[in-house]
Order: C-alpha cells, then sequence, then structure tokens
C-alpha cells in the first residue's frame, strides 16, 4: 500500500474545458493513488470522456490544477502525456490494420540497431514476452486486421505495459467483451495494480465496479460529485449521485386514450448488434427507449423504419408487414423516423426551410411531376407555424438555424407525412431548456391525438417524464419493460447496466 | 517450417509475385512472337531502359499512396526540372554534371515541399492539392519556357552519355533506378519514420492518438516524392536530349496507375515500392509487346485501364478473402 506522505500517481482539481459555448466540463476533479483501481462513473454527457481526453493530452484544460506525481504538467499533445507515463485505452481500440501486432506494439519506438534499423527480431521476442506475462496467446506476426475487439484491447494494454506506463486510463474497456473477456481483462488489470501502477477504469456496469475497484468517483453534468471508498457505498448510493435531480417536474405529461396496438414488433435480430427484439406500441402511447449509447436503441429503430438490415423478425403496422430494408415502403404504411443526428441525417442543410420541410412529402405535391415554390410554401407553412419554427423566412438556409429550431424542422418534416407511428432518437439532444418543453409538449399532444409514438433517449428524466412505458435495452436485447408507474431512475439505470437475467432475479 | 521454406512461401503468396509473373508472361509471349524481343543487345536495353524513369515516379508516388495520399504534380515537377536541366547547362558553361543532379534533387524536393506544406497544414486532401499544383507548376514551366526548347546539342556530351550507356550491358539510367529502389525499399521496411508512413495511411485518427509526427513525416514523404520527380527531370534530359514545356505530360497517371498495379493499396497502409516499380515495368513493357503481339495501338489504352480495374478488383478480393481467414482464424 502506498504511504499516505507520497503523493498520489495523478491528481486533478477544478479542471474546466468548453468548447466554444458548448461547457463540456466545470469541475473535473480526480485523484489516482497507485496500487489503486479507480472507478469513474456517470451518465452519457456527465464529462467522463472530456476528463480523459484532457489527461491524454488531447484536449487542453481551460482552468484548473493537473498533477503528475505531485508535478504540475501541461500536455499538449498525446506523444508528451505518452513520455510521462500515461497510457490511455479508448472505448474503440486504436490500431493500424494493416501492420502486424507486434509493429502496432512498439509504433515510434521500435528498438533499433546500427543505421536506425528496427530490430525486429528483439521486438518479436518482447511482444512474445509480454503475451506471455499477460497470459494470452495471440500471434505476434498476424495482422490487427480482423482481431476481436477483447484482443485489439490485450494488444492496448501490452503497449502500455511496454510503455512502462505508470497511469493506465480505460474507457469503458468492457464494453464490447464476453464474459470470459472480462474476466481475463480483470486479472490483467490486478496484476497492474499490485505492480504499482495507478489504474482509471470507466464504465456503466456496477458489477464490475464492484468487482474490480477500490475507490469510485462520480461526476454529473461535467462537474465532480464525490469520491468514495467502494467499500462504504452501495449501487443506490451511487445511481442516486449520478442521477441527482428532481426529476418529474418538468413535464408536461397529457393523459391519453390509449387505444390498440399499431406497432408490432417481433422477434427482430442482426447478429452482433441487437437480438430477439420484440415489442409493441399503442396508439396514443409514448414508449421510450432506454438504455445507455451504443446499446443498440438507434440500431433498432433505424432496423424497424428499414434503412439498417436485419436477418429475422418481422414488422408489422396495423397488421400490415413492413418489408425489410424500404424506407419508401415504410413510410407509405405511416412510419416516421427522426433520426438522431439531424445535421447528417436529418436535414439537407444547404436548402430552404420550405424545402427541407416538404421533402418527405414531395410526391404529393407535384403536378405533372413538377413541384411548385407556391405550393411548397404553402405546405411548409401548415407546419412549420403548427411547430413555431423561428425562421426569418422559408428560405432561410436550414443550416443557419438553431438547434431547436432545426429540430422543430425535421419533425415538421415527419409530422407532414401524416404518420400513424412517430419514431424520435434522441429529440432533444443539444438543444436550449424552453425549446426542449416545447418538443416534449408536441410529442404529448399528438399521442393525445392518437399516434403511436417511440422516443430513444439517454435523458432519464426526459425518460421518466414523458413515456407511458419504458422499454430498457442492454447489449442489443431487452433486458426490462417497466410501467410509467414502477419507473425510477434507479429501476431504469439498473436495468441499463444488467443483462436481462440479472434483471430478473 | 524451415526458413527456406518460409520464404518460398512468403514470396509465393506475396502481393508482388503475381504483378512479377504478369511481367514475365508478357516479355515471354512477344519474346515467342518474336525473338528480338528480348533477345537482342537493343531488345534488352529498352526493356530495361524505357521503364526506368517512371520508376523512380512510381516508387515516389507509392511512398506517399502508402500515407493515403496521392501526388498528381510529378509530370509537371518533371518537366520543369527537366527545363531546368538544360537551362543550366546553357546558362552555366562548364557547370559539373553532379552539381546539376544536385540542383535537380533539390529543386524538385522544394516543389514537393510545397505539395506537402499545403496537405500537411491547410488540411485539404491532397488529390485537390497536387491537381492544383500539376496546373500551376506546368503553367510556371509553359510561361519559363514559351515556344523554346532545349536540344541535344545544348548539354554535354558526356551528360547524354548517361541517358544512353550500359555497364555491363545494363542501362546507367536503369542502375541509377535500381539503387533508388533499394534504399527506398530499405527505408521503408527497417526504419522507424518508414514504418510511420504506413501505419499513417492504415488509420490517420489512430496515428494521431499515437502521438506520431503526422505532419513531419507527410511533408518527408512528399519531399521524396518531389525530389525523385527531380532526380526523374534530369534523367529525362539526359535520355530524350530535347525539352520542351510539355515534357512528362500524363506522367503522373502513369505513376500512380504503376503502383496501383503494383499492389499499392490507393488507401494507403500497405504495398510496396518494389510493387510499384515492377508495376512500373508492366505498364510500359505492355505498351511495347502489344504491337508485338498483334494488338492494335489504339487498344493498348484499353489493355492498361483493364490492368488497373484489374489490379484494383484483385486487391479488394484478396483484402476480403484475408479478412475473413483472419477473423475465422480468431475463432479457433
Amino acid at each position: 500500500m502506498s504511504n499516505s506522505t507520497e503523493p498520489p500517481a495523478l491528481e486533478l482539481s477544478r479542471i474546466a474545458k468548453a468548447f466554444g459555448a458548448v461547457i463540456a466540463l466545470t469541475n473535473g476533479t480526480l485523484q489516482l493513488r497507485k496500487n489503486s483501481i479507480h472507478a469513474l462513473v456517470g451518465e452519457n454527457g456527465a464529462g467522463k470522456s472530456t476528463l480523459v481526453k484532457i489527461i491524454a493530452g488531447l484536449y487542453q484544460r481551460d482552468t484548473g490544477e493537473f498533477l503528475l506525481e505531485g508535478e504540475s504538467v501541461d500536455f499538449s499533445s498525446t506523444a508528451q502525456s505518452k513520455a510521462a507515463g500515461i497510457a490511455v485505452i479508448y472505448q474503440e481500440p486504436t490500431l493500424f490494420p494493416d501492420l502486424s501486432v507486434t509493429e502496432n506494439i512498439f509504433m515510434g519506438r521500435q528498438p533499433t540497431r546500427s543505421l536506425g534499423r528496427i530490430d525486429r527480431k528483439l521486438m518479436r521476442e518482447e511482444a512474445i514476452g509480454l503475451f506471455s506475462r499477460l497470459g494470452v496467446r495471440i500471434d505476434p506476426d498476424r495482422l490487427t486486421l480482423g482481431l476481436s475487439i477483447a484482443d485489439q484491447q490485450i494488444i492496448e494494454i501490452a503497449k502500455a505495459i511496454s510503455l512502462d506506463a505508470k497511469v493506465l486510463v480505460m474507457d469503458e474497456p468492457t464494453a464490447a467483451l464476453s464474459g470470459v473477456e472480462v474476466e481475463r481483462l480483470f486479472t490483467v488489470a490486478r496484476s497492474l495494480r499490485d505492480e504499482g501502477r495507478a489504474l482509471l477504469f470507466i464504465s456503466h456496469r456496477f458489477d464490475e465496479v464492484f468487482d474490480l475497484c477500490d475507490t469510485v468517483t462520480v461526476m454529473r453534468d461535467g462537474a465532480y460529485i464525490a469520491t468514495s471508498p467502494i467499500a462504504d457505498t452501495t449501487v443506490e448510493q451511487i445511481v442516486r449521485q449520478m442521477v441527482g435531480r428532481d426529476v418529474s417536474a418538468l413535464f408536461p405529461k397529457e393523459e391519453a386514450v390509449i387505444g390498440d396496438d399499431v406497432l408490432v414488433v417481433e422477434g427482430l435480430s442482426q447478429p452482433g448488434v441487437f437480438h430477439d427484439v420484440s415489442f409493441a406500441v399503442k396508439s396514443g402511447e409514448i414508449v421510450a427507449l432506454a438504455g445507455l449509447v451504443g446499446a443498440g436503441r438507434s440500431e433498432i429503430a433505424r432496423a424497424v423504419f428499414g434503412v439498417d438490415p436485419y436477418s429475422s423478425g418481422t414488422v408489422r403496422i396495423n397488421g400490415a408487414k413492413v418489408p425489410r430494408r424500404n424506407p419508401a415502403a415504410a413510410m407509405k404504411l405511416g412510419l416516421a423516423l427522426v433520426p438522431e443526428d439531424r445535421r447528417k441525417q436529418g436535414l439537407v442543410l444547404e436548402t430552404s426551410v420550405a424545402r427541407n420541410t416538404t421533402l418527405a412529402i414531395q410526391r404529393s405535391l407535384a403536378k405533372f411531376g413538377f413541384i411548385t415554390d407556391r405550393a411548397e410554401n404553402a405546405a411548409a407553412r401548415i407546419w412549420d407555424s403548427r411547430l413555431e419554427v423561428k425562421t426569418a423566412s422559408l428560405d432561410t438556409e436550414a443550416g443557419t438555424l438553431s438547434g431547436g429550431n432545426q429540430q422543430k424542422v425535421v419533425l415538421a418534416k415527419w409530422l407532414a407525412t401524416n404518420p400513424s407511428v412517430l419514431i424520435v432518437d434522441e429529440p432533444t439532444r443539444g438543444i436550449d431548456v424552453g425549446t426542449k418543453a416545447e418538443v416534449h409538449r408536441l410529442l404529448s399532444q399528438l399521442a393525445g391525438e392518437g399516434m403511436a409514438i417511440i422516443m430513444i433517449s439517454s435523458e432519464l428524466p426526459e425518460v421518466l417524464g414523458m413515456a407511458d412505458r419504458v422499454l430498457v435495452v442492454h447489449e442489443g436485447s431487452i433486458t426490462a419493460e417497466i410501467d410509467r408507474a414502477d419507473a425510477t431512475a434507479e429501476t431504469v439505470m439498473f436495468a441499463a447496466t444488467h443483462s436481462a437475467a440479472e434483471v430478473a432475479r | 517450417m524451415n526458413s527456406f521454406t518460409k520464404g518460398l512461401r512468403a514470396f509465393v503468396t506475396a502481393r508482388e509475385t503475381g504483378i512479377l509473373l504478369a511481367l514475365v508472361i508478357v516479355i515471354a509471349a512477344a519474346t515467342i512472337k518474336n525473338p528480338t524481343f528480348l533477345f537482342s543487345s537493343d531488345g534488352f536495353r529498352d526493356l530495361l531502359l524505357t521503364p526506368s524513369i517512371l520508376l523512380l515516379l512510381a516508387v515516389g508516388q507509392a511512398i506517399v499512396i502508402i500515407t493515403r495520399n496521392v501526388d498528381l504534380s510529378v509530370g509537371s515537377v518533371l518537366g520543369l526540372t527537366a527545363y531546368l536541366t538544360g537551362r543550366l547547362f546553357i546558362d552555366v558553361p562548364g557547370i559539373p554534371i553532379i552539381v546539376v543532379f544536385l540542383i535537380g534533387i533539390v529543386f524538385g524536393g522544394l516543389l514537393g515541399l510545397i505539395n506537402g506544406a499545403l496537405v500537411a497544414f491547410a488540411k485539404v486532401p491532397a488529390l485537390v492539392i497536387t491537381l492544383g499544383t500539376l496546373y500551376a507548376y506546368r503553367g510556371i514551366n509553359v510561361v519559363w519556357t514559351g515556344s523554346d526548347r532545349i536540344n541535344s546539342s545544348d548539354m554535354p556530351k558526356e551528360f547524354l552519355g548517361l541517358g544512353t550507356q550500359s555497364i555491363l550491358f545494363i542501362p546507367v539510367l536503369t542502375i541509377i533506378a535500381v539503387v533508388v529502389l533499394i534504399v527506398a525499399a530499405w527505408y521503408l521496411r527497417n526504419r522507424r519514420a518508414g514504418r510511420e508512413l504506413y501505419a499513417i495511411g492504415s488509420d490517420p485518427d489512430a496515428a494521431n492518438l499515437y502521438g506520431l509526427k503526422v505532419t513531419q513525416r507527410l511533408l518527408v514523404a512528399f519531399v521524396l516524392s518531389g525530389a525523385l520527380a527531380g532526380l526523374a527531370g534530369v534523367l529525362y534530359a539526359a535520355r530524350y536530349g530535347t525539352v520542351n514545356s510539355q515534357a512528362g505530360t500524363g506522367f503522373e497517371l502513369q505513376a500512380v496507375g504503376a503502383a496501383v498495379i503494383g499492389g499499392v493499396a490507393i488507401f494507403g497502409g500497405s504495398g510496396s515500392v518494389w510493387g510499384a516499380a515492377i508495376g512500373a515495368y508492366l505498364l510500359l513493357t505492355i505498351n511495347r509487346a502489344l504491337p508485338i503481339l498483334g494488338v492494335q495501338d489504339f487498344w493498348q489504352r484499353f489493355v492498361v485501364g483493364i490492368l488497373i480495374i484489374g489490379a484494383i478488383v484483385l486487391d479488394r478480393v484478396l483484402a476480403l478473402r484475408q479478412a475473413k481467414r483472419l477473423t475465422v482464424a480468431r475463432n479457433i
């Protein structure tokens, strides 16, 4: 154990970071000790990744203190933080697919002989040594192309060890791993800890945090909330710290008459993406798809709409089968999808608000194959005024509008198709509070008019405030279906971080 | 498996071997039809000599393409240096030949540096930048040269001799090109900087996260390509003896073609200068062999086109097969 007079391996205090007007971190505070595995938890958008990137030297802090073994440091590049003994393993491993495993480990600092020649034999031997130390079998000569995520992470760890990193940061390393692979990773992590290194482990899975780590720091909304020894805390307490706000007050949920099943999805599967997804949505109902980013929620929605493929299962609207991979047919049957990334997938930024609004109904506006501005503006005006899109004129370029107004235009576009099922993916991401409330009110109204709505959201308050029913997705499967009455931050968060079998228990 | 069979296996499965085989077949077919294609002193000399200048460009091009970039300005750089070479002999009487070579290489390197700086700092795709400098460098050449041209009488005999002489039946030009090839291949395989070029082309984002000196390496790649085009320009003047403002027009596409045919992946990260060099030989040897094989002139470009498309399709198929094989290997 480290003695108390020794400075922490890494210490961040009151770190702030803004990107233009967007504030990512207001108070990043973290203290990593040697011989310790420290967990960092928080909701999506709590600022964990920004903090990691500051540690890695990818971003530079605006204010605050960054001490490495008691000394203040300023990294202006990843090379500098690496040289100082910090290794970061990102969520997505960053390897060179065209190069061999050995080369990937030593890239940029290969052992050399005379004339600056790379000593391939020595390099290969060291790679084999590293793998045997880690207790894994990976062919050092093969290309990294086609390696599993687990093996790629092992290579990242091998890299960190060969660097003799004092601080090792792992950003959600287990997100794509199976149970056995997680165990192998943990064994390696523990032995690294016992060698005196400091580890930072970011994860959404509480069972792993409690299994592996000795200390946990919670972040929320870009700020430090609390640090506690694992032994002195509980899952419930951590979740409370993560969510931490009054959840139900904001949302103007109206009571709607709930009718019959409109959309029925049965046994939808796509290998590696989602598995055996079944659910139904009734008219007048708002169903939330909750879960962590990357759990497969958007993929399920896109498959239902026909943008993405699925290998088995059926989708029906009012009893009619929706064909696979055919969004046009899905639209005809009354399905609409407001995508997650409005700038890339929802709008044609360079064209007018009017044209964007009428994009999905052009066919019905056309006379003899031609569309007049007048017809376009008339159709656009109906929806843009109902949604109160704030713009100087309908000719304004969509790209110049604020995020909230852009989202309204995308919504207007899809509402103009008069859908019976509306899927909205992160409808309020990145828009201001006022517009957020307007969007919520609109969704609530639409449900009141009998529309079936599926809302994908990473914001728990939104999910809890708006949804009649919450379907929680975890690693491509629906792990829980929770009624409005029973849905709390704790129940949803628990289901989002555990497998179906664990939730059932 | 002992080291010999291992080496043999690596040779047989290497991407370059297929191209070499194609080259051998083309030469064999042309020689059977007309034995002087190979078995005459002129035939043998032409076989080695004709592609030598393109080989230099192809080596430079391969280095740039490996970093997931492209250098379309090499033909213009060659033209400009070739004219500069002639001017030096006219304007500086008695200038040593070696100095002309050095000036040509440095001048080409500077033009390459401009490309590299624009690509690395302005963050504009190399395709656009070097398309721009292709026209800009050629424009300077046209303004400078006008309707003037360099004739062989303007240059010293010893210099022109380099373009045609042989040592032990091997043309001097070919020797120079092969020496450059060997040095480039060694550098790419054995030096950290060389390996980092592959890494950058394989995944530029990962290269940044690794903290590799991406900007510096890209500059070096473009400077090398420019310097080799400069060297090629000097040799062009020696080989052909006449230089006008259009020297080297279209060479850039031949150089890209040679690299691609030789198995340098157009999206970077894999391939070798050996492949590009063999690609250069195949490209120009086919041009000479087709008429002998009775293929009409206007079909030649068609054949070259098919070859390039074929090479890319083959690469894609091989890449998919390899990805599949590696994924299967993982699951065992």
